[in-house]
C-alpha cells in the first residue's frame, strides 16, 4: 500500500504528462479485468454485412474483414497482452533478483560463474534469444511470455548484484553482522529492502519492453492462436487488408504504442531509491 | 596493448563458445525429442511412422550419447558447419551466406540513419535556446523507444508509400526500396542513441574546459563541435555493439513487414518450422556480430577519447 500512495504522491508532483499516463493505464487495466465495461459486442462474432467498415458511430475502431468489431477485439485482447507482459516481467524479476542476490552475497566462484552466464545471455540479441526459446518451447501466449522473460533475467541479476555489493559495505550491515545476525537474515532484512528501489524502477521499464517484445512475437505469429484477439496478432491480421482499410493495423498498434509510452512515462516518474 | 587485445580476443572466443553451448542445450536437449519437434514443426500433423522417425533420428545422430553429439557438433561448428536445414536440406552456412548481404545492407543503412538522426537530435536539443523546442526534442526519443517497429513500419507504408507514393512499400529492388525499412529499423536505435548522447553532451558542456574555451573567445560552434562533441561521443559509442546486435535481430520484424528477403525472413521461417540447426546457426551468428562489434568499439574508444589509454595504462584496481 505504501508503494501505491508513494507513487500517487510522486505522480501528482510529476505533472500532467504522468497523470495522463496513469489515467490511461488505469483504463487499460480495467479493460483487462472487465472488458464488458467498455463494449458489449462479442470480439469473435462475425457479421459479414458489416465487413471492413471504417471507424464511426457504432464501431469506434471500425470492423475487420469478417465484420468483427475491432474495438471489441482490442479491448478483449488487453487481458492476453498484459498477462503475457506481466508473466515475462515476473519471470525475469524473480529469477534475476534471486541470481543477483546469490551472486552478490556468496561472491567468489559462484559469483564468477553466474556473471559469466549473464555475459552470455547479454551477448545474444534479445529478440534472437526469445526466438530460439520459442523454437524450443513451441508457440502460444504463455510460452512466448516465458521466452521474453528469460531474455531479461541477466539485466535484473546485474542490477541486484550491484545493489547487494553496495549495501553489503554499508555500516548498518556491518553492525547487524557484529550484533550476531546471520547472513540469510541480513540479506532478507537489510539488503533486499534497500536494493528494492532501483530493481523496481528497472522492473517498470522492463514491463514496457516485455509488452513490446511479446507483441512482436504475436505479430510474427508465435503468440496466441488465431481466433483469440491479442494486440500483436491483431496488427498482423490487419496487414492483408491494410491498403484499403488503414484502421485495421493502425489502431491496435497505436494501442500498444500508447500503453508502452504510458508505462515508460510512469517508470520515469518513480523515485529511484526509496526509503522503506 | 597486446595483452589487452589478447584478453579481449579470448573473451570473444569464450562468448562464442558459450553461445554455441547454450543454444545446443536449449535447442537440442530442452525439447526432449528434437526429431519429434522438427517433424511436428509449425503445428502440422506427423506424417512419418516410427521407423522413419528412427531413421531421421539416426541421420541427425540423436541416437548417440549427448556428450558425443555435442563434441561432434562443436567440432563441425568450429569449421563453420552447422549441419543442414531440416526444411530444405540446404547447408545452414550456405543458407545464411545467401541471405546475409541483403540484411547487412539493411542493418548498415539503419545504423547510419540511427547515428545521424540520434546525433542530430541530441545536438539540436543542446544547441537550441528555445525552451519549448528543447523540451520537444527531449521528449522525442521516448516516442521512438515506445512504438513497436512492426507498427511504425506499417505506418510508414500507409502514409509515405500508399498516400504520398514516395517510396516502394515492399520488395528489395534498388536503394529506394531500402529507405522505409531502414528508417523503421533505425527509429528505436536512434532514439536510444539520442537519449544517451543528450545526457553525455549536457555533462560535457558543463565541464570547466567549455567555460575556459568560451572565455577565450571561441564561438559556440567551435565549443560544441571542437570540444564537447568528441568528449561526449564515448557514451553513445559504447552502445554501438549492443545496437548492432539488436538491429540484426530486429530485421526479423522489419523484413517481415516489408516482405524483403534476408536473414530476418530466414529466421522467421526457421522458427515457424522449428528448423533447429538453422536457428542455432543464427543464434551463434548473432552472438558473433555482437561480440565482434563490441571488440571493434572497445578498440576504437581510445582513438576518440585518448584519456582512456592513460586510464588503462594505470594500475588497475579490481572492478566490482
Amino acid at each position: 500500500m505504501s508503494l501505491l500512495t508513494a507513487t500517487s504522491v510522486r505522480v501528482r508532483s510529476a505533472g500532467a504528462g504522468a497523470l495522463t499516463a496513469a489515467g490511461y493505464l488505469l483504463l487499460v487495466l480495467v479493460a483487462a479485468v472487465a472488458p464488458g465495461l467498455f463494449t458489449d459486442r462479442d470480439p469473435l462474432a462475425a457479421r459479414p454485412a458489416d465487413r471492413l467498415l471504417p471507424p464511426g458511430s457504432g464501431h469506434p475502431f471500425g470492423t475487420d474483414e469478417l465484420g468483427r468489431d475491432l474495438f471489441a477485439r482490442v479491448v478483449h485482447g488487453t487481458a492476453l497482452s498484459l498477462e503475457a507482459a506481466a508473466i515475462a516481467c515476473a519471470i525475469a524479476l524473480v529469477l534475476g533478483t534471486a541470481l543477483g542476490l546469490l551472486s552478490g552475497a556468496l561472491g567468489g566462484r559462484v559469483d564468477e560463474l553466474l556473471m559469466r552466464a549473464t555475459d552470455v545471455l547479454l551477448a545474444i540479441p534479445s529478440l534472437l534469444l526469445s526466438l530460439a526459446l520459442v523454437t524450443a518451447l513451441g508457440f502460444g501466449t504463455v510460452k512466448a511470455a516465458v521466452a521474453v522473460g528469460v531474455t531479461s533475467v541477466a539485466g535484473f541479476a546485474r542490477i541486484m548484484r550491484a545493489q547487494v555489493l553496495r549495501v553489503r559495505a554499508a555500516p548498518y550491515v556491518e553492525a547487524a553482522r557484529a550484533a550476531g545476525a546471520r547472513w540469510p537474515a541480513v540479506l532478507l532484512g537489510h539488503v533486499l529492502p534497500n536494493a528494492w528501489g532501483p530493481v523496481r524502477g528497472f522492473a517498470a521499464l522492463q514491463f514496457a519492453t516485455s509488452l513490446l517484445s511479446v507483441s512482436s512475437l504475436g505479430f510474427l505469429g508465435y503468440g496466441a492462436a488465431p481466433p483469440a484477439p491479442e494486440w500483436g496478432s491483431l496488427v498482423a491480421a490487419g496487414q492483408n487488408w491494410f491498403a484499403s482499410a488503414w484502421w485495421l493495423s493502425t489502431l491496435p498498434g497505436l494501442t500498444v504504442a500508447a500503453t508502452v509510452l504510458a508505462v515508460n512515462r510512469l517508470a520515469a516518474a518513480l523515485p529511484d531509491a526509496e526509503r522503506p | 596493448m597486446t595483452r589487452y587485445l589478447l584478453r579481449r580476443l579470448a573473451h570473444t572466443a569464450f562468448v562464442l563458445w558459450a553461445a554455441f553451448t547454450a543454444s545446443f542445450v536449449l535447442l537440442f536437449l530442452l525439447p526432449g525429442d528434437p526429431v519429434a519437434t522438427m517433424v511436428l514443426g509449425g503445428g502440422g500433423s506427423a506424417a512419418l511412422d516410427g521407423a522413419q522417425v528412427a531413421a531421421l533420428r539416426h541421420a541427425y545422430g540423436f541416437d548417440r550419447p549427448v556428450p558425443a553429439q555435442y563434441l561432434d557438433r562443436l567440432l563441425h561448428a568450429l569449421h563453420g558447419d552447422f549441419g543442414s536445414s531440416v526444411q530444405s536440406g540446404e547447408r545452414v552456412g550456405a543458407l545464411i551466406a545467401d541471405a546475409l548481404p541483403q540484411t547487412a545492407q539493411l542493418t548498415g543503412a539503419a545504423l547510419l540513419l540511427a547515428l545521424l538522426g540520434g546525433g542530430a537530435l541530441a545536438l539540436a536539443g543542446a544547441w537550441t535556446r528555445s525552451r519549448r523546442l528543447a523540451r520537444l526534442l527531449d521528449a522525442a526519443p521516448a516516442l521512438g523507444v515506445s512504438a513497436p517497429t512492426f507498427w511504425t513500419g506499417l505506418m510508414l507504408i500507409q502514409f509515405v508509400s500508399f498516400r504520398l507514393g514516395l517510396f516502394p512499400s515492399v520488395g528489395a529492388a534498388g536503394p529506394a526500396a531500402l529507405v522505409l525499412p531502414a528508417l523503421t529499423l533505425a527509429l528505436p536505435a536512434g532514439a536510444v542513441l539520442a537519449r544517451v548522447f543528450t545526457g553525455s553532451l549536457r555533462a560535457a558542456l558543463g565541464e570547466p574546459y567549455v567555460t575556459t574555451a568560451r572565455a577565450k573567445g571561441a564561438t559556440r560552434a567551435r565549443v560544441y563541435f571542437g570540444h564537447a562533441l568528441r568528449n561526449a561521443a564515448g557514451a553513445p559509442l559504447a552502445l554501438l555493439g549492443l545496437l548492432v546486435g539488436e538491429l540484426l535481430a530486429g530485421s526479423v520484424v522489419t523484413e517481415t513487414v516489408f516482405s524483403r528477403g534476408g536473414l530476418g525472413r530466414v529466421t522467421a521461417s526457421a522458427v515457424a518450422t522449428q528448423d533447429i540447426p538453422v536457428v542455432q546457426g543464427l543464434v551463434v551468428l548473432g552472438a558473433a556480430v555482437f561480440a565482434l562489434a563490441n571488440l571493434a568499439v572497445d578498440l576504437a574508444q581510445p582513438l576518440v577519447d585518448p584519456r582512456l589509454l592513460v586510464r588503462t595504462a594505470a594500475p588497475r584496481s579490481v572492478t566490482a
